[in-house]
């Protein structure tokens, strides 16, 4: 039996016998490791989810959670899940504090404890101040805080995020971030995650799954994925710019390429940290002098243009997901209304 | 990690989301006072200004009271009007539990509950429950006012029977949301839930007892008067606070009431757990 803490086989859910959502995918998330969904929207990530997580039935294929069989044993499933979605589901009306034991009340958590662990969330998430205010009047950081905190009143062994900083200006990103890294240190959760933010995944995933049109293209480390496309780029300069000294820097070990162009080099490279010094050490010693430099790391946006051909882009969707996507970003946005 | 652990109260999380619901009506005061503001206007405009016995001429030897008591069972139209209203309350507040659950869908609060081990069947019934609950409360609301402004209660009526008046509302209350509920459970679109309200409300209160005796209505119209539920919650109130006691038909109707209530609450947890998950 295999010990991941999801593994999907053939995934497959059409809506209304035509729309192919997500089409026959296959991965396995192990025990620990932030995996994360990138992809526009559209591109069949929250339907993954919204399989894995039992609430939407797969049209084809199978899918174990913990362990468990998402079809046959959905309560099971669902026992040992925290979610997030991407929406803001905490209730307007109600205070923080309502909303995290109405939650721990769904998985019929006894009182005694779901008050002292509710408290301990509110003081993890930082909202133990507010938690007597109405949510109406939280901003949409705050929102997704308490968000995290009622996905997380189960001590769920496996944590679902839909694009978890979906609308939040950048410093509210980063903060939010924060907060997901801790809980992978802090108490060692497996987390899915899907985010149409390359920076987000390239900041927070130990492995990635580029999916498109309901199909993964291509899964790794951020890290490997970048070095696939043939590691860092490095321009550089010499002060007599008649002279070709390509050999010299191809001779380097780590150098992939190297092209000269009106008198900068192109330099392709692996660890561009340490064989950057390496090649300004041959050109010295070959009695030249470096004028200009610069290394650029490839970001996961080359990658992601590499293998879907295209930049990301909003793709269209039904009314109801741009309705929700709407909501989200205008309570993303913050405070009263 | 702690897991399973948990207590498995079924009723917890049930209580719990029909909690929710509640409170977004109690805490908010104008919400209250305009579902209770609805029913007192049909009530002054209909019972009080369509003053329906002074229609009948005052022409000597022709008794207004002794007609008014043989079509509408009192003398007095206010009378007869005000306890309709009680079912029209009812099929009210009970509409809006089928909107409810749309806009659950659309916020994404029903996803998130789903993806929780609570009952299917309990995301239904705290709907039911809640607008049960409310249906409840602006019935008492209601009568009260009513009593305030000169309804007159019939030989028979005890405070005892306000209880009876409650278990009407109760089956009829369930009955119906269930129908509504189970109309929107795939639905995602506020608009088509609006329309279905619009098409079934006026109808099923019309085509009932609830404002003017079924005896008087086209022949073609008694058949949907007789198997409309609110003919029977109507008459269960009307004999109950307004009436001398019919025992036979007063059971009748509460037999009707409770399979309406029985047979709609099961096809909607059937829908539930069938549909809830798409």
């Amino acid at each position: 039996m295999n010990n991941d803490a999801i593994v999907v086989e053939g995934l497959t859910k059409v809506f209304n016998k035509n729309l192919v959502a997500v089409d026959h995918v296959n991965f396995s998330v192990k025990e620990g490791e932030i995996f994360g969904f990138l992809g526009p929207n559209g591109a069949g990530k929250t339907t993954t989810i919204n399989m894995l997580i039992t609430v939407l039935k797969p049209t084809e294929g199978k899918a174990t959670v913990c362990g468990f069989d998402i079809l046959k044993q959905s309560s099971e499933v669902r026992n040992c899940i925290g979610v997030v979605p991407q929406e803001y589901t905490a209730d307007e009306d109600l205070t923080g504090l309502e909303n995290i034991i109405l939650c721990a009340d769904l998985y019929g958590i006894p009182e005694e404890i779901s008050k002292k662990r509710a408290q301990e969330l509110l003081e993890l998430v930082e909202l133990n101040k507010f938690e007597n205010k109405q949510v109406a009047t939280y901003s949409g950081g705050m929102r997704r805080r308490l968000e995290l905190a009622c996905g997380l009143i189960n001590r769920p062994h496996l944590f679902f995020l839909d694009e978890p900083t979906l609308g939040l200006d950048v410093q509210t990103r980063t903060a939010t971030w924060n907060y997901i890294k801790l809980l992978k240190k802090e108490y060692g959760m497996t987390i899915f995650m899907t985010t149409h933010y390359l920076e987000e995944a390239d900041a927070l995933c130990d492995r990635v799954a580029i999916i498109d049109h309901g199909k993964i293209i291509k899964m790794g480390a951020p890290n490997a994925l970048k070095e696939e496309l043939g590691g860092d780029i490095m321009a550089l300069s010499i002060e007599d710019s008649n002279i070709d000294i390509s050999s010299t820097i191809a001779a380097v070990p780590r150098v992939k390429e190297v092209k000269k162009q009106d008198g900068t080099y192109r330099i392709k490279l692996e660890d561009g940290e340490e064989t950057a010094p390496s090649i300004i050490e041959a050109i010295r010693s070959d009695g030249h002098k470096v004028t200009r430099l610069s290394l650029t790391k490839p970001t996961l946006d080359e990658v992601y243009l590499e293998y879907t051909g295209k930049t990301m882009r909003e793709e269209e969707e039904s009314s109801e997901a741009m309705f929700r996507q709407r909501v989200t970003m205008r309570r993303a946005r913050g405070g009263a209304h | 990690m702690a897991q399973n652990k948990n207590s498995r109260n079924p009723l917890h999380g049930l209580w719990a989301l029909t909690n929710r619901e509640l409170k977004k009506w109690y805490k908010n005061p104008y919400l209250l006072f305009l579902s209770i503001i609805q029913p007192l206007i049909w009530m002054g405009l209909f019972g009080r200004t369509m003053n329906i016995g002074a229609l009948i001429p005052n022409i000597p030897g022709f008794d207004a009271g002794a007609i008014m008591q043989q079509t509408f069972g009192t003398s007095d139209y206010f009378s007869y009007m005000s306890v309709g209203i009680v079912s029209f309350v009812t099929l009210f507040t009970t509409m809006f539990s089928g909107m409810s659950i749309v806009w659950d869908r659309r916020l994404g609060f029903l996803n998130k509950v789903l993806s929780t081990p609570v009952a299917r069947g309990s995301i239904l019934m705290s709907k039911v429950f809640n607008a049960v609950i409310r249906s409840i409360i602006q019935v008492s609301i209601v009568l009260g006012f009513a009593f305030v402004l000169g309804l007159k209660v019939g030989p028979d009526f005890t405070p005892l029977s306000l209880l009876g008046v409650f278990a009407a509302v109760f089956l009829i209350g369930i009955g119906l949301s269930s129908i509504f509920i189970a109309i929107a459970i795939r639905s995602t679109r506020i608009e088509t839930q609006m329309a279905v309200m619009n098409l079934l409300n006026l109808p099923l209160l019309f085509a009932s007892n609830a404002l003017f005796p079924t005896a008087l209505m086209p022949d073609w119209l008694q058949p949907v008067t007789k198997i409309n539920p609110i003919t029977y919650a109507t008459d269960a109130t009307r004999q109950l606070i307004l009436y001398t006691i019919d025992m036979q038909q007063l059971m009748f109707d509460f037999l009707f009431l409770g399979v309406f209530a029985a047979v709609f609450t099961t096809v909607g947890i059937l829908l539930s757990w069938r549909y809830l998950t798409r």
